[in-house]
């Protein structure tokens, strides 16, 4: 990838004590650093595994930034608000942390627009009433924590801090989402049955965020190995599951899936299978609002074109100024 | 190492969590201030100052909503939505107080969600569509800076709910106006283009100013502020063309109405929900 650096120059005659110093950290469970020896491999993996997160923050303001503008009480849409920005201060730190492996943050938006890099499939379904933004915070942001709460200890120094101040945001975002979900419980009638038709929309997506089954994650053996990711896809899946199950009961939704039952001898829930064909479609681009989505963000990319030159082009004049003073 | 008890802390009950997000927290919001209308007040011109000046930052505050997802950069977007949720907050703080004072006992969503586009008593200039960066930007300017004014002479007002209101509020305004002041500067010396969009702005809010001046006379202290942005952006001065009409008395552009439905819409649906 041309947005990373490659290994130190003349760093090659070098390069095996640097991999047996690497493997030995990693070993440690101890953290790699920016200016730290790694991996052309471990670099790649995790540019396009932060640019992914940054991406999906960035893309994932969308389906409930919608809500902002309508949300139907002044308490509510400043909740709402701050969970978009918070979002946008997430891409920010996941900008800077794929950065520090020598990524730009101006190109990996270009690799975005251009469809070149993903962001999760999730943010490709819409919100259709307000009950979407609880389930959202419920069941996305929950099951980006399950994701995310074993990236704070991930190998990479920048990455796993990132993680540490999103985990404990998305918490937040989590609870306040099942808060307005019992708020409209406890409402009319056209409110519970809102938040029952937002749950069967958004579950099966929700349990799709965590990725392939195991035996269908090419990519998931290694980035264990590098302990870039600590868990499997399956293991969070169902981590996800039995934290949500009771809390549907508490909530009175029924979650979609008849297969869905406790599991005494595995001490666990079983559950049925999501459709994987629908996964794969949707990460190729055939969600329902993939080209909206992109082409949100590739407008507002391209209009703030001239605002982002304009300040560069101050901001030079500014030092021409500064320099001529100086020499005055 | 496990995180098993992460995952514990999250599958627990949270109802008594009242820790929400930066800009949310507050339940009662005029909470250990003495809410008596003081002696020599009049309640109902009290209630009316409040309803305005929170109609003004509602408004501000649905614009700046649009920019979501929307905005030129990153650090736009937060920066952004900061402002659009301080103004929000200062509209739910003032919208309670007058629900306090004029004698209906309403909440503030009654204010904001079940009034129609006639009884919304903001500023034109705050209810215009965003237009481009520079307007909002421009827009933003103008808007901050009355606003800051006029919020230093409010924080000394006999009502000390409305005074507490606008001391918190001046701190929230001082970073607008400079944020807003930044961006013109930048944008005025940048680029011919973004030159050429800011002057095209102050020509377009030029005359929305004059509807500002009314209440408490803080015109110089605006156009002091303007003249020294636009010197050092090297701009023109915006001249005054008042338009016949004011959103003081009711009378509004085109651009209200179609804003509100969006506001409203959800709430109007569901008047006997709770969200």
């Amino acid at each position: 990838m041309d947005t990373t650096h490659s290994s130190p120059p003349g760093a090659d005659g070098a390069e095996p004590v640097l991999q047996r110093h690497f493997e030995a950290t990693i070993a440690r469970d101890q953290r790699i650093e920016p200016r730290d020896w790694m991996p052309e491999g471990y670099r790649r993996t995790l540019v396009r595994q932060i640019a992914q997160h940054a991406h999906s923050e960035i893309i994932g303001m969308q389906p409930e930034g919608e809500w902002i503008t309508r949300a139907p009480s002044l308490r509510r849409k400043a909740i709402l608000f701050a969970k978009v920005q918070d979002e946008a201060g997430h891409g920010l730190y996941l900008y800077s942390a794929a950065e520090t492996l020598g990524a730009d943050r101006a190109d990996l938006t270009e690799r975005l627009i251009e469809g070149r890099q993903k962001y999760s499939s999730i943010f490709n379904y819409p919100t259709l009433s307000f009950a979407d933004v609880g389930v959202i915070g419920w069941f996305v942001d929950g099951a980006a924590i399950c994701n995310q709460v074993p990236l704070c200890r991930s190998s990479y120094g920048p990455y796993a801090r990132a993680m540490v101040r999103i985990c404990k945001e998305e918490s937040f975002h989590q609870r306040q989402g099942y808060e307005l979900l019992m708020t409209m419980m406890r409402g009319t009638k056209e409110q519970r049955e809102m938040v029952q038709d937002a749950v069967d929309r958004w579950w099966w997506p929700s349990l799709m965020m965590f990725g392939p089954p195991d035996d269908a994650s090419p990519n998931s053996a290694q980035s264990m190995a590098w302990k870039i990711k600590r868990h499997s896809n399956d293991e969070l899946r169902q981590r996800f599951v039995d934290m949500t199950v009771p809390q549907a009961e508490k909530l009175g939704v029924t979650l979609p899936d008849p297969e869905l039952r406790w599991n005494e001898e595995r001490g666990h829930h079983d559950f049925g299978t999501p459709d994987w064909d629908e996964l794969m479609r949707v990460i190729k681009g055939d969600g329902p609002c993939n080209a909206q989505r992109t082409e949100r963000r590739r407008t507002a990319h391209e209009e703030g074109a001239w605002v982002r030159e304009a300040a560069t082009a101050h901001a030079a004049k500014q030092a021409a100024r500064a320099q001529k003073g100086a020499v005055a | 190492m496990s995180d098993d008890h992460v995952y514990m802390t999250l599958a627990e009950g949270h109802e008594d969590d009242t820790r929400w997000a930066y800009g949310t927290g507050f339940e009662d919001p005029l909470q250990g201030v003495d809410t008596d209308v003081p002696d020599g007040v009049d309640a109902q011109e009290l209630a009316a100052l409040c309803v305005t000046l929170a109609d003004d930052a509602l408004v501000s505050a649905q614009r700046l909503a649009e920019w979501t997802t929307r905005a030129p950069e990153l650090e736009e977007e937060v920066a952004l939505a900061n402002i659009g949720l301080d103004l929000l907050g200062q509209a739910r703080l003032l919208y309670s107080r007058a629900g306090q004072v004029d004698g209906t006992g309403r909440g503030e969503d009654a204010y904001a969600y079940f009034r129609d586009a006639g009884e919304f008593r903001n500023v034109r200039l705050a209810e215009l569509p965003n237009g481009d960066f520079a307007f909002s930007i421009v827009r933003l300017l103008v808007f901050s800076s009355w606003r800051l004014a006029h919020f230093e002479r409010l924080a000394a007002h006999r009502d000390p709910v409305l005074a507490a209101i606008a001391a918190k509020g001046v701190k929230e305004l001082a970073y607008h106006r400079q944020y807003a002041a930044e961006w013109a500067v930048r944008l005025g010396d940048g680029t011919e283009e973004s030159h050429r969009r800011t002057r095209r702005a102050l020509e377009q809010v030029a005359p929305y100013l004059g509807e500002l001046f009314t209440a408490y006379d803080v015109r110089d202290e605006v156009v002091a502020v303007l003249s020294q942005v636009t010197e050092a952006a090297g701009l023109p001065m915006p001249v005054y063309r008042p338009l016949p009409g004011s959103g003081r008395a009711g009378e509004h552009t085109e651009h209200l109405a179609p804003l509100l439905a969006e506001l409203q819409g959800v709430a109007r649906a569901h008047p006997e929900a709770t969200w």
